[in-house]
């Protein structure tokens, strides 16, 4: 098994490095894009409750729907390839970015934002130096449940032609070859830590308040 | 000209029957320190909120130094009023010196003036610069968060300071300290303090008047001596009383 593996990365290491860059490219630009989306739209939810009424249940709904179910649920309307594939991640990652930057601001105590504004800050400054920094711990765990989740769902889009390290999982699922299941697998696993770790680590520079 | 100045200021919430400041005329000069004393839901907070527009009054106007705040600019009236709350409200991912520095950043001061500004307060409020400058409000004790909390207010040189029960949710002892701290701070700098609080003691021994609130309305506005050979009404006189039970009660016990 081991010397399968051995000769598969010998002779296929092109293949295997390029499935690694594939993913991490898909998976990096889904979170990007999750975020670019997900945050502002839990500072508008929180500045408007009008619309947390209808877009905080949306997003929790989107969240029970299996990856899979909206890969394939794309594909009428988007077709296959890499679009479907960033539109299905991006839709499974928004929730929790949204959800966890939503939590993080409603959490920050009312005196906190009283007090910037006696302080004579203006409405943009105390978001900006107050109301966001104090939501910035949960708004990361949000990031990290999203890149995990989006590293782990990514697999799936091999299925709909968007490449990845789900091309040598789904390969090794059609021809019974263990080694190949366990180089995809393996590696995914290793991406999502890896991932997860740098958020963390990111966390720590940003928030070293915290670990003093 | 009087440093503040109420002129029959009323503010009613929404979905409120009775106004939560009711008809409030005083007049408090510079360098006094005016004490705000009465039980929980009196008004005395939102008085003190009114003076920063925190709130807007529905009714009457307030005079600063003879300008009305109504026709200032929001921020920068408050960033010449010190603000000090119970729950202190430092904020928790700056530095000691982050916070004390923040009205003269919003400002402009120049960099030098400003950390030599922190360091000066630091100074003051008893905690030594070279340690506690860098330092995390997390790692600090209650009564030393609420010493930041008054260099904070301090830090650009407010000519009027509001303190919302500063000293409410620190042990008796600290308290005491606190106490005898402002008093020295106050005395030095001359500017005119209003503090709110619902402990009797603390009134009657920081301000050189008190204001006594209920429902909204000033009862008795006076010097401590004359509220208490001259008590204006039945609850003053109550109020006095059972400071006098609780005096009774450490006689008999020591």
């Amino acid at each position: 098994m081991f010397a399968e593996m051995a000769g598969y990365f010998q002779n296929n290491m092109d293949d295997f490095l390029r499935a690694i860059a594939t993913h991490a490219a898909i998976s990096a630009l889904a979170l990007f894009l999750a975020a670019a989306i997900g945050i502002p739209a839990g500072i508008l939810c929180v500045r408007h409750r009008g619309v947390q009424r209808w877009v905080v249940p949306l997003f929790q709904a989107l969240r029970i729907l299996p990856s899979l179910a909206v890969l394939f649920l794309l594909i009428p309307v988007l077709g296959t390839g890499l679009l479907p594939a960033l539109v299905a991640l991006v839709l499974l990652a928004v929730p929790s970015i949204l959800l966890n930057t939503v939590a993080g601001l409603l959490q920050t105590p009312e005196f906190m934002l009283e007090t910037a504004a006696a302080c004579g800050m203006t409405r943009g400054q105390i978001w900006r130096s107050v109301w966001l920094p104090m939501a910035l711990p949960m708004i990361l765990t949000g990031i990290k449940n999203a890149v995990t989740e989006i590293i782990a769902s990514a697999t799936l889009a091999a299925k709909i032609g968007a490449g990845g390290l789900g091309e040598i999982i789904f390969t090794g699922l059609g021809l019974y070859r263990f080694d190949l299941l366990l180089a995809g697998g393996l590696t995914v696993a290793l991406l999502s830590l890896l991932a997860a770790g740098s958020v963390s680590l990111l966390g720590r520079l940003l928030m070293r308040y915290k670990y003093v | 000209m009087h440093a503040i100045e109420f002129c029959d200021v009323s503010k009613k919430f929404h979905g409120s029957a009775q106004n939560a400041v009711d008809h409030v005329s005083f007049a408090a000069e510079e360098g006094e320190f005016i004490t705000i004393l009465g039980s929980s839901g009196c008004g005395k907070t939102t008085l003190l909120k009114l003076v920063n527009r925190l709130y807007e009054p529905d009714a009457g106007s307030i005079l600063l130094f003879g300008e009305d705040i109504a026709d200032a600019d929001v921020t920068n009236l408050r960033r010449r009023i010190g603000y000090v709350i119970q729950q202190i409200g430092l904020f928790p991912h700056m530095t000691v010196a982050a916070n004390i520095a923040v009205v003269p950043e919003l400002l402009h001061w120049e960099k030098e003036r400003i950390s030599a500004r922190t360091d000066e307060l630091l100074t003051l409020v008893g905690l030594p610069p070279e340690e506690y400058r860098s330092r995390y409000p997390g790692q600090l004790s209650g009564g030393q968060q609420q010493r930041i909390g008054l260099a904070r207010a301090l830090a650009a040189d407010p000519k009027l300071m509001l303190l919302d029960e500063p000293f409410g949710a620190v042990d008796p002892i600290t308290r005491a300290k606190l106490q005898e701290e402002l008093l020295q701070i106050h005395g030095g700098l001359g500017k005119t303090f209003l503090f709110v609080t619902h402990d009797i003691e603390e009134a009657f021994r920081l301000g050189n008047r008190v204001i006594i609130m209920n429902a909204g309305k000033i009862l008795q506005f006076d010097t401590p001596e004359q509220i208490i050979k001259h008590p204006a009404d039945e609850f003053v006189v109550s109020m006095m009383r059972s400071v006098q039970e609780k005096e009774r009660f450490w006689r008999e016990l020591l």
